[in-house]
Parts: C-alpha cells; sequence; structure tokens
C-alpha cells in the first residue's frame, strides 16, 4: 500500500461523502413530492445513535444500520404528520425535528458517549475492479455501504424517471391539484415520500457512525452533514446521480484537512480547512437561492405548499 | 319531479343537489339532467353555484344532500378518481397540468392501466389519434410550460377522452380563448356530441350558450330558475331568468370629440421581468373624454403596460408624459401628483389592503396627516359607499369580506376621490355579475362625459369593446392593430389577438 496522499484523500472523500449520498437521495424525493423537510441532521443524528446502541446491543453492524434506518423513518412520520395532514408550516416543523432529533439523540447517546463500537463495518474489496489503479483505489476497496450508496442513487432515478409512481411523484411536487384531479392521493404519496426520505436520513446517519466517526460524540457525530445535505439537493438540481457527484465534492471538503495536513502544507490553519464544507454549502446556498434560479434549476413548483383540496 | 320517466336514462343527473359552504349556500336543491349526445350548458352569473355544481358532479365535492346518477345508476363520487371511473370528466377554468410535463406524461398521470414501468408511446398515439377525430391538435411530445393556453385546454380536453370519459364538464373554457380559439372549441364540442358524448357547457356567456348548446339550465342564487331547449328561448328571456331583472349592457361611446392628449406613451420599451412580459416600443395618446381600450389575450404584456404607465415600473427606453408632465420612472407617487389614478386588475392584492376596512383602504392615497381623524375617515368612507352604492355593513368592515363587485366600487371610490384627469384601469369588471359590471361601467361613463382620459386594458373583449372609442391590441409586448370603436369587429380583433401578421 503505497497509494499517493491525494488518491487516498479521494479515497477518503468518497468515504465520506456517502452519508450525503443517502441523507441527499432521501430529501430528493421528499421534495420532489413537495414536502421540504428541514429535519435532515436531526434524522441523521437519531439514526446514528441508534444505529450505535442496536449494533453494541446485538454486535452485529447490520442490525444497527437496520435500527438506524428505522430510527430515521420514525422522526420523518412526525414531519409527515405535521405538514401533511395537519399541514403545518414546513419550515417551522422542520427545524423542531432537528431539535427534537437533536435532543432525543443527545439523551440517547449520554450513557456512550466517547464509546468506541467494537463492531463496524468492514471494508469490501471487489475483485479485479479493486485492481484498477486509482480509480480501483479510489471506488472499489470500500465498504459494502459505499456500493449499497450507488445502487440507492441509480433505483431512485429510475424510479424517478422511469415509473408510473415516479411521474406520479412528481406531479404531486409540481402541481398537488392536478394530481388530485387526476385520481392520485396527494397525502399518500406525500406520507410515503418523505418516509423514506427519513430511512434514507437514519441509513446516512447509520453510516456515518458505523463507519465514519470512531465514537459517538453528541451532535458532533454528524456536524451539521445533515444541512450539507440539504444544500446539495439544490446543488444537485434534485437529481440523484448528480447528488452523487456533490456528495463527493463535499466528501472531497470534508477530507481535504486531513490530507493537506498528511501531505504538510501547514500554511492554511486546520481549523480553516474545517470550515470548508460548511463555506462551501453557503456559497451554493446564496448562489442558488434567488428565486429565478430556482426555477431554472426545476425546484418542485409545489415544494413546501401545504395541500388542501380547495373548499373555498 | 314534473318530468315523466325518461325512456332512456340520462347520461348524467343530479336530483336535488344541495351544498353549503360557510356563509353561502352554493347549491339548494338542484335539478340537471343531460341526455346522451348533448350540449347542455349551464348558465349564470359569478356566484350563482354552476361551478359547484359542475364540482359535485365531477367528484371534487360531495353534496350534502341529493344524488347524483350516472346512466340511471347511483353515484357516489368521493374523488375525482371515483367520477373518472363512470366516465365523467371535468376540465377546470385553471387547468390541472403539470406544466414541466410533456403532454403525453400529463395524459397518463394517474392512468390506472399504466404498467409501471412508464410507457407513453400508446399515450403519444392516442393522443394523436383522439386529436385527428375531435379537432384537437396537440404535440404529444410538447411540454406543457411552452403550449398557449388554447394549446392547454385542447390538453385538457384529450386527456379526460383518453381517460374514458363520457360526460365531459368544461368549466367557463372560452374565458381564456380567442374568439377564434372559441370556434374551435364548439366545433369540438359539436364533433364530441355526435360521438355520443355528453358535453356540459359552462357559461355566463350568453351568446356561447346559444350558439353551442341543445339544453340549457339557468341557475341563479344556487337554485335553477330556468330549463329551456336553447333553439326556443331567446336572448332576453335567459338574461332575465339570469340576472332576475331586466339589464342593459348597451356599448357607451363618447358623444363629443375628444380634447388634448392626457395620457402620452412614447416609444415605451420595458423588460420583462419575473412572469410579465416585455413590452416592445408602445406608443400611444389618450385625450381627454375619451376611452382607450387594450386587448389582447391575457400575459401579452398588459400588466407591464399597465404598471408602466402607472409609474410603477421603469421602462427601459421611451417616455411616459402625464398632463404634460413627464413621470417616467419616478414612482407611483410621482404620477399621482400629475392626476393619474390606477384601477389595478388585481383588487384585493394590488389594489385593497384586504384586512383594512373601507374607510382606512381610502385614506391610502394620502397617509397625511400622521394622526388619524377617526371621525373625518368615517363620514368619507360614508360618502363614498352611498355614492358608489357599496353593498357593505359599514365604513368599518374589512374590504376582505366584500364581493368582487362592492370591492371594485370601493376601490374605484378611492381612485377617483382626487378627481384625477387620467385614469388606467385594468378588467375593471372581471369575474364581476352583471349588475355590478354594469354599475363599473357607468362610473367609467361618467368620468369620461367629465373629461377623463381612460387607458381601459382587459382580456375581455366585451368588456373593451362596450367602452372604447378607440381599441389597440397587444400581442407579446407590441401593438398590432388598432381601431375605433365603432368600426371595430370580433374577427379582426381575434385575429389579431391571435397574434395573425396581416395587421
Amino acid at each position: 500500500m503505497n497509494d499517493a496522499v491525494w488518491v487516498l484523500t479521494l479515497a477518503a472523500a468518497v468515504s465520506a461523502g456517502t452519508p450525503l449520498v443517502f441523507a441527499a437521495v432521501g430529501e430528493i424525493l421528499a421534495e420532489k413530492s413537495g414536502v421540504l423537510n428541514l429535519g435532515v441532521e436531526g434524522m441523521m443524528l437519531l439514526g446514528a445513535v441508534t444505529a450505535f446502541l442496536a449494533a453494541a446491543a446485538s454486535g452485529s453492524p447490520l442490525v444497527g444500520l437496520l435500527a438506524g434506518t428505522l430510527a430515521g423513518g420514525g422522526l420523518a412520520v412526525v414531519h409527515a404528520f405535521l405538514s401533511v395532514t395537519m399541514r403545518a408550516n414546513q419550515i417551522v416543523s422542520g427545524l423542531a425535528l432537528v431539535i427534537f432529533g437533536t435532543g432525543l439523540a443527545t439523551f440517547l447517546g449520554n450513557p456512550i458517549e466517547g464509546d468506541p463500537l467494537k463492531p463496524g463495518i468492514v471494508d469490501l474489496r471487489i475483485p479485479i475492479l479493486a485492481d484498477i489503479p486509482v480509480v480501483g483505489r479510489i471506488l472499489f476497496d470500500q465498504d459494502p455501504l459505499v456500493y449499497a450508496s450507488w445502487l440507492v442513487v441509480a433505483l431512485a432515478a429510475f424510479y424517478m424517471t422511469r415509473t408510473r409512481t415516479g411521474l406520479a411523484l412528481r406531479a404531486c411536487g409540481e402541481s398537488p391539484e392536478t394530481a388530485d384531479a387526476m385520481g392520485l392521493s396527494v397525502a399518500r404519496l406525500r406520507y410515503v415520500h418523505v418516509i423514506v426520505g427519513g430511512l434514507l436520513a437514519g441509513a446516512g446517519g447509520a453510516y456515518q457512525i458505523l463507519a465514519r466517526v470512531p465514537s459517538w460524540s453528541g451532535a458532533g457525530t454528524t456536524a451539521g452533514i445533515g444541512w450539507i445535505a440539504l444544500a446539495l439537493v439544490v446543488f444537485a438540481a434534485w437529481r440523484p446521480w448528480r447528488a452523487l457527484l456533490g456528495a463527493y465534492l463535499f466528501g472531497a471538503a470534508l477530507a481535504a484537512n486531513f490530507a493537506l495536513q498528511a501531505a504538510g502544507v501547514d500554511a492554511i490553519p486546520a481549523e480553516f480547512l474545517s470550515m470548508l464544507p460548511y463555506l462551501l454549502t453557503i456559497l451554493v446556498l446564496v448562489i442558488l437561492s434567488a428565486s429565478s434560479a430556482r426555477k431554472r434549476l426545476g425546484a418542485p413548483a409545489a415544494l413546501g405548499v401545504p395541500y388542501a383540496r380547495e373548499e373555498r | 319531479m314534473p318530468d315523466s320517466p325518461p325512456a332512456v336514462a340520462p347520461a348524467i343527473e343530479a336530483r336535488g343537489v344541495s351544498k353549503a359552504f360557510p356563509g353561502v349556500v352554493a347549491n339548494a336543491g338542484v335539478d340537471l339532467r343531460v341526455k346522451k349526445g348533448e350540449v347542455h350548458a349551464i348558465l349564470g352569473e359569478n356566484g350563482a353555484g354552476k361551478s359547484t355544481l359542475a364540482s359535485i358532479l365531477a367528484g371534487l365535492y360531495r353534496p350534502d344532500e341529493g344524488e347524483v346518477r350516472v346512466n340511471g345508476e347511483p353515484a357516489h363520487f368521493g374523488s375525482p378518481r371515483d367520477a373518472l371511473a363512470r366516465g365523467v370528466g371535468m376540465v377546470y377554468q385553471h387547468f390541472r397540468l403539470v406544466e414541466r410535463f410533456t403532454v403525453a406524461e400529463n395524459v397518463v398521470l394517474g392512468d390506472p392501466h399504466q404498467p409501471l414501468l412508464l410507457s407513453t408511446r400508446r399515450a403519444e398515439k392516442t393522443v394523436a389519434e383522439l386529436g385527428e377525430k375531435y379537432g384537437l391538435p396537440v404535440n404529444p411530445r410538447a411540454r406543457v410550460e411552452d403550449l398557449s393556453v388554447g394549446e392547454e385546454q385542447r390538453v385538457e380536453i384529450v386527456k379526460m377522452l383518453y381517460r374514458g370519459a363520457d360526460v365531459l364538464i368544461l368549466d367557463e373554457p372560452t374565458a381564456v380563448l380567442t374568439p377564434q380559439e372559441a370556434e374551435n372549441l364548439f366545433e369540438t364540442v359539436n364533433a364530441m356530441a355526435a360521438e355520443g358524448k355528453s358535453v356540459i357547457f359552462i357559461s355566463h356567456k350568453l351568446s356561447e350558450v346559444l350558439a353551442v348548446s341543445q339544453h340549457v339550465t339557468v341557475m341563479r342564487d344556487g337554485h335553477v330558475v330556468a330549463r329551456a331547449e336553447t333553439a326556443s328561448s331567446d336572448r332576453r328571456s335567459l338574461a332575465r331568468a339570469m340576472v332576475g331583472r331586466d339589464v342593459d349592457l348597451s356599448v357607451q361611446r363618447a358623444e363629443e370629440a375628444p380634447g388634448e392628449p392626457l395620457l402620452v406613451l412614447e416609444g415605451l420599451n420595458v423588460a420583462g421581468e419575473g412572469d410579465t412580459v416585455p413590452l416592445r416600443d408602445v406608443s400611444l395618446e389618450v385625450r381627454a373624454g375619451e376611452v382607450v381600450g387594450v386587448a389582447g389575450v391575457s400575459g401579452n404584456g398588459q400588466r407591464s403596460l399597465a404598471e408602466v404607465a402607472a409609474g410603477m415600473r421603469t421602462p427601459t427606453s421611451g417616455r411616459v408624459v402625464v398632463r404634460g408632465v413627464d413621470t417616467t420612472g419616478k414612482g407611483p407617487t410621482a404620477a399621482r401628483r400629475a392626476g393619474l389614478a390606477y384601477v389595478p386588475e388585481d383588487r384585493l392584492g394590488t389594489g385593497l389592503a384586504p384586512s383594512l376596512s373601507i374607510s382606512e383602504n381610502l385614506l391610502l392615497t394620502h397617509p397625511r396627516p400622521f394622526f388619524l381623524k377617526r371621525k373625518q375617515m368615517e363620514a368619507t368612507a360614508r360618502e363614498a359607499i352611498k355614492q358608489f352604492e357599496i353593498r357593505a355593513p359599514g365604513p368599518d368592515a374589512a374590504t376582505r369580506g366584500l364581493s368582487g363587485g362592492n370591492a371594485q366600487k370601493a376601490l374605484l371610490a378611492r381612485e377617483l376621490s382626487d378627481g384625477p384627469e387620467v385614469i388606467v384601469v385594468a378588467s375593471p369588471t372581471r369575474g364581476l355579475d352583471v349588475g355590478a359590471t354594469q354599475a363599473v361601467r357607468e362610473i367609467l361613463d361618467r368620468r369620461r362625459r367629465a373629461g377623463c382620459a381612460i387607458l381601459l386594458i382587459s382580456e375581455d373583449l366585451d368588456e373593451v369593446r362596450s367602452l372604447s372609442d378607440r381599441i389597440l391590441v397587444l400581442y407579446e409586448g407590441r401593438i398590432v392593430h388598432e381601431t375605433s370603436g365603432e368600426e371595430a369587429n370580433v374577427e379582426d380583433l381575434g385575429l389579431a389577438m391571435a397574434g395573425s401578421s396581416e395587421h
């Protein structure tokens, strides 16, 4: 193993970007149905702590992953109920979800703070492909969840563009009146996709603790990547494949700190490098927040708007 | 029921249907029977309950009382899906289309027969066939956002036919069409009826109802007030049934020659912004005692024109002169000081503050002095209510609660209170019933006689023709046609509105 630092950095970027892939694809599905769920960070944290507890108790990282995934989905049910059934303001509800999820996760994680997690996820080297120079090391010498995230992206992209329900999903986010008039259940579509979004965010959180960070460290476990995932959705223009690329770009920003230090570059203080992904997030959001840009990028037209059949 | 039981059950039928919304009874014991293969018009003013009835037939609302029958069988629709499954489809006034989808995607949306893996090929073929058969040409691969309003309506109809609708409900279908497009629609409607489909044609326009339907049901205040065979009924009796009294909506024009030009727009170019259409080299003048009407299909620059004239928008080039004062880009207050009043189309959005009272709204253009004089405000409001015949609980009533006609009168009361010499009005009678329309037209006509210069911008050709001494047609931000009010004929205007280049 004598790979160059930059190859190792890119490999680390893929791994660092993987929680973002899960969370962003999940958020894309929710937003495509017209529901903005700002609670990603809360769902990821709850997913992470649940994954830790389940994995530690069962000794199986797979059980941990499943538990974390379900925890994220469970929290999303709350958001779906508030924003679809109660037609609450989605921004307020989403922020509440972050606060609630963070609080609950911190509470649950109190006893395990700092404990190392024994059964982590083991890398799975894909034969032949991993032997390709450079690319092999970056892409095919990773853990199974990295490969699973590609599957999720591919499935989401196919589902959205090529299936009947995917069409219904997009209609629901673009024009719920039309979906309703054409005999589709807007509420059901929104519930399902918000919950699936939560499951994926939970999976992202689980991945973070199972494969990325050495131990539970409260809100620092996810360190704001839920917010990055939200920015990523806009950056990716609600397209799963672009979200994958974007996730790796942000992953590179997250991994750059380590790489530059390893390479002996100390002209920039490490603290500044740690800010990089967040600065990138702010930059992306500032550029994209102009409403004209939003429209051009293809934000679902009814995003964030509760739907009620018009009863005057 | 006075009728004897028919040999063949009606294609769709409403029996004693009632529906109440908080504060309004929208339908009270409505009976409607529509035979197979007939075009049945429902005629009535705004608020007569036509759309509510249609929404009940189409499964969007559930009736409080009464029932709907399809082919003689009772139907309990819980949603539009149930209605579609029984062959009842509705084309809403505001289209139910996903702008970003292609025509074919819109057509297959929600189709239960569509396989899980999307396939629009069959839909594309069917759309083309249906288009051929009923004279509804649409390109199945076009994106809806790129289509004209008329084309979008065709997509809506094709969509319902694709889903196997045998009863088609068209809610005010001509409101968005040019006269020629309306002609084409009538042909399509007849073609569908000839194929054995039933069409329910909802309208408040008598001439259309007379032109297209075999039967007509007239509604007023939630009740059915008349039923007739169209061929044996006349305009006057239908109008009386609809309004409940005799109406006079004759055309009014200036009797004296117009005087000095009071509003002059010179070579205006305005950039498009957001949803508004840019203006290109628009010049016009409006003289004292003259109404100049600007016609055009919605979204051809009307809003830019109104706003630039009222000083709310700055042109990239050109001048706006109000009574000799150049007000170009100096803001609405400067235009107002120069003697211009602006009555925007969007009454409760731009025109009035909906949660403020009538007296407060009247004050909005004179935010002086700093301290409000309640008594004086109230007296002014009472005077306005009397003079403009505003039906309201009192000067403290929030304008939100006023009907469209009364809100419009309140807005006019404010805008005309300073005795402006130049008035810019946009679609002043849009959405108003016949009585209120008449009142608003009279108010404007009186101002014309008093020597005001009025620029009337409207998408409703009837409205433009009823008042204007000169008519201009706006198409894609340009003035493409000009005619005097007397010589104007619907065909030429319609062609110009559709962008025909002969003009």
